[in-house]
């Protein structure tokens, strides 16, 4: 969908709501270097939300809004959690149908939009809990994977059910106190990374929402890849400050905390040689083109 | 089948990929020349879904069903379905028919018994998200014990999902319900997942004399664009829907939101008699309508219930029939004047539950007339004799009855 198609009848523009007008006026449809740096002016993707105060959770939906290398032409799916409190207030199209059932949605979605639109890329995106994605979506999650269905799967780790009152979850660290796990969780963090690399992933990255740029570098990576290789995923560490006993403003450092040397959540990301290839490719081109401008 | 860009839907007239001439509903039911075959109805399945323009379907092997979704595979490896997958469980096939539907594809599944239940979540989340995705439920026993055998149970179940129910009697229901039921489910008025049932091994299994449309016609195709709902593919103004989500919120607002959803979905399901009514020739079909003792039922057993009436005959009893085309919509207004004058109402079923006989129940006056017999189960089969015996020994009961209390 192009700019064009969401142009505001003259004679309506008095009555049209502010989301919508902001989004006329703002929208990066078509920008090419769209990024972190457009929050803040540019918010017509998401411009409030209603998850608590301070939650990583809204800062990495923010980063990652900013990051998607095609809104306009991208669908979103997510699953039941706090991220589904947040999606009737992102401005694509997204899709809320069960829980743990994202993977599954996303797989018809994207080949329902190849069969509609063979010649066109529109991005589908996976947005989940872990929750969703490991423990009652587990086996949707893998599945697309082995079958290598083109679409991006971010898990928004808070190594917990954050939204039923702070449950045990797959990924929640082994010997957490929790509700469901009274004398401590008993087995490790799941290592879907390392799965999701196993299963056929051709990109994947763990990271914290602390860095921008970081999360910009990813997230678009991802969604290109899945657009051209094959599936990628996501993991970033959003903790639930509620739930680990955290101030509002305690968020950011907990993360920080979490991405140090040795720690769970340190920087680490795996690519297949195709889907580096095809990233250096993308950057050489980018460079030519630059020096190209540059000579003009 | 070909891709739609825009609203560039293929129109009237044209030809698809596969020369097959894209033709008006109309037309291709009532006008065009039909040709005779004999075909198991795991095949008619596959002819039926040949004619229907679909976009995607997803398959998983249960039986009575994995011959037929065999076959849309190939299907799709012949170039008349859009794409085509296996899926992992039935849960995980329903979610992607959704996901398929939400993107705007026409889209095709089958299940069966234990897949039904497997992926019930879904049903009612297709029906309140307003997805018109059909899918052949070939009937089948619900474990335990596990049972492979032809059985209606799960179509109890199925009755408040939100969703059209049609029950085929034969081959040829099937056919015309799998390409008729997209047109009635994708009117803009209507827009819910349809769910053809029809009897697994009785027909699916048998082979049976079957009226074909022509190879070379085939639906328009389905225009997600005249949905009620936002098609989820970013060709529409991506507005934010709410400020403030319903879900979290427990206030007169949020309950309203889904009461009123809920009854809209019941709603459309009624907005769907007029067109029904209009394809399937009348939501029910009556036999010696002025008899005094009436079979009733859907799917196979009415064929059984037709074979008892001819049993009957043959003594010189006439006992009349009436066949329950669709279950959702309930055909109440229907049943009631075609039972108005029966004095005995007899619901021969193959489940235990006799969910049809209670629905048939809560709709009569009198309703001590019906009989919730003969049923059988877990893949029995059900001779007319059967049928024939019941209510010969019900109508015995009842005169000693009237006897002793007289």
């Amino acid at each position: 969908m192009g700019k064009e198609k969401i142009q505001i009848n003259e004679e309506f523009w008095d009555i049209m709501p502010d989301d919508y007008k902001d989004l006329v006026t703002h929208a990066t449809y078509g920008k090419t270097d769209r990024g972190w740096k457009d929050v803040g002016s540019s918010t017509e993707l998401i411009a409030e939300h209603s998850l608590c105060a301070g939650c990583p959770e809204s800062i990495a939906f923010r980063h990652i809004l900013a990051s998607i290398p095609a809104p306009e032409d991208t669908v979103m799916v997510g699953s039941t959690g706090c991220t589904s409190l947040v999606f009737p207030m992102v401005a694509v199209h997204n899709i809320h149908s069960l829980f743990g059932n994202q993977n599954a949605v996303a797989t018809g979605l994207k080949r329902a939009l190849n069969v509609r639109f063979p010649n066109k890329n529109k991005d589908v995106i996976v947005l989940a809990g872990d929750g969703a994605t490991v423990d009652i979506g587990l086996d949707m999650t893998l599945q697309s994977w082995f079958r290598g269905e083109r679409f991006t799967t971010i898990c928004f780790d808070n190594e917990l059910y954050a939204n039923t009152g702070g449950q045990e979850s797959g990924l929640m660290q082994k010997g957490f106190v929790a509700k469901m796990a009274p004398v401590g969780k008993k087995f490790e963090k799941v290592r879907l990374p390392e799965i999701a690399r196993e299963s056929g992933c051709a990109y994947v990255a763990v990271l914290t929402t602390s860095k921008p740029s970081l999360v910009e570098r990813v997230v678009r990576q991802a969604v290109l890849i899945a657009r051209e290789i094959g599936p990628t995923y996501l993991q970033i560490y959003t903790p639930c400050i509620l739930e680990i006993g955290k101030q509002s403003m305690e968020g950011l450092q907990e993360m920080r905390d979490s991405e140090a040397a040795g720690e769970r959540f340190k920087f680490r990301e795996f690519i297949t040689p195709e889907a580096q290839a095809f990233i250096d490719d993308m950057a050489a081109k980018k460079k030519a083109e630059k020096l190209a401008s540059a000579a003009n | 089948m070909a891709g739609h860009e825009g609203n560039g839907l293929p129109p009237i007239g044209s030809v698809n990929k596969k020369n097959q001439i894209i033709t008006d509903p109309q037309e291709l039911f009532f006008l065009s020349p039909r040709s005779q075959a004999f075909l198991t109805g795991s095949e008619v399945i596959k002819e039926a879904v040949k004619r229907a323009s679909v976009d995607f379907s997803v398959a998983y092997p249960i039986t009575p069903q994995s011959e037929a979704s065999s076959l849309v595979g190939e299907l799709y490896a012949d170039g008349y379905v859009g794409d085509y997958m296996r899926g992992e469980s039935e849960f995980a096939v329903m979610g992607e028919c959704a996901g398929g539907s939400f993107g705007g594809a026409r889209v095709f599944t089958t299940t069966a018994g234990p897949g039904t239940l497997r992926a019930f979540e879904n049903f009612p989340m297709w029906a309140g998200s307003r997805l018109p995705i059909e899918v052949v439920f070939t009937c089948r026993g619900v474990n335990s014990p596990l049972s492979i055998q032809p059985d209606t149970l799960e179509i109890a179940f199925m009755l408040e999902t939100g969703m059209l129910l049609w029950h085929a009697e034969t081959a040829q229901d099937l056919f015309d319900y799998i390409l008729k039921g997209y047109i009635v489910a994708e009117k803009p008025e209507v827009h819910l997942p349809i769910g053809v049932i029809v009897d697994g091994f009785f027909v699916t299994h048998t082979k049976d004399m079957v009226m074909m449309t022509p190879e070379n016609r085939t639906l328009p195709h389905y225009n997600p664009y005249a949905s009620p709902v936002t098609c989820m593919d970013m060709e529409s103004p991506p507005v934010r829907m709410m400020r403030d989500p319903f879900v979290m919120k427990s206030n007169y607002i949020s309950y309203m939101t889904h009461a009123s959803w809920q009854l809209e979905v019941r709603a459309a399901i009624e907005r769907s008699r007029k067109h029904t009514v209009a394809l399937l020739d009348g939501l029910i079909e009556v036999e010696n309508p002025d008899a005094e003792i009436m079979i009733v039922s859907s799917g196979t057993a009415v064929s059984q219930g037709r074979e008892a009436i001819r049993l009957f005959r043959d003594q010189g009893m006439k006992v009349g029939l009436v066949k329950i085309k669709t279950i959702r919509p309930f055909p109440t207004q229907e049943l009631r004047a075609a039972l108005k004058d029966a004095k005995h109402i007899f619901v021969p079923e193959f489940n235990i539950a006799g969910w049809m006989a209670r629905e048939i129940k809560s709709i009569l006056d009198n309703n001590e007339r019906v009989v919730a017999g003969p049923h059988v189960a877990g893949g029995m089969t059900m001779p007319p004799e059967i049928i024939v015996e019941e209510i010969e020994r019900s109508l015995a009961l009842k005169g000693k009855k009237e006897l002793i209390h007289g």
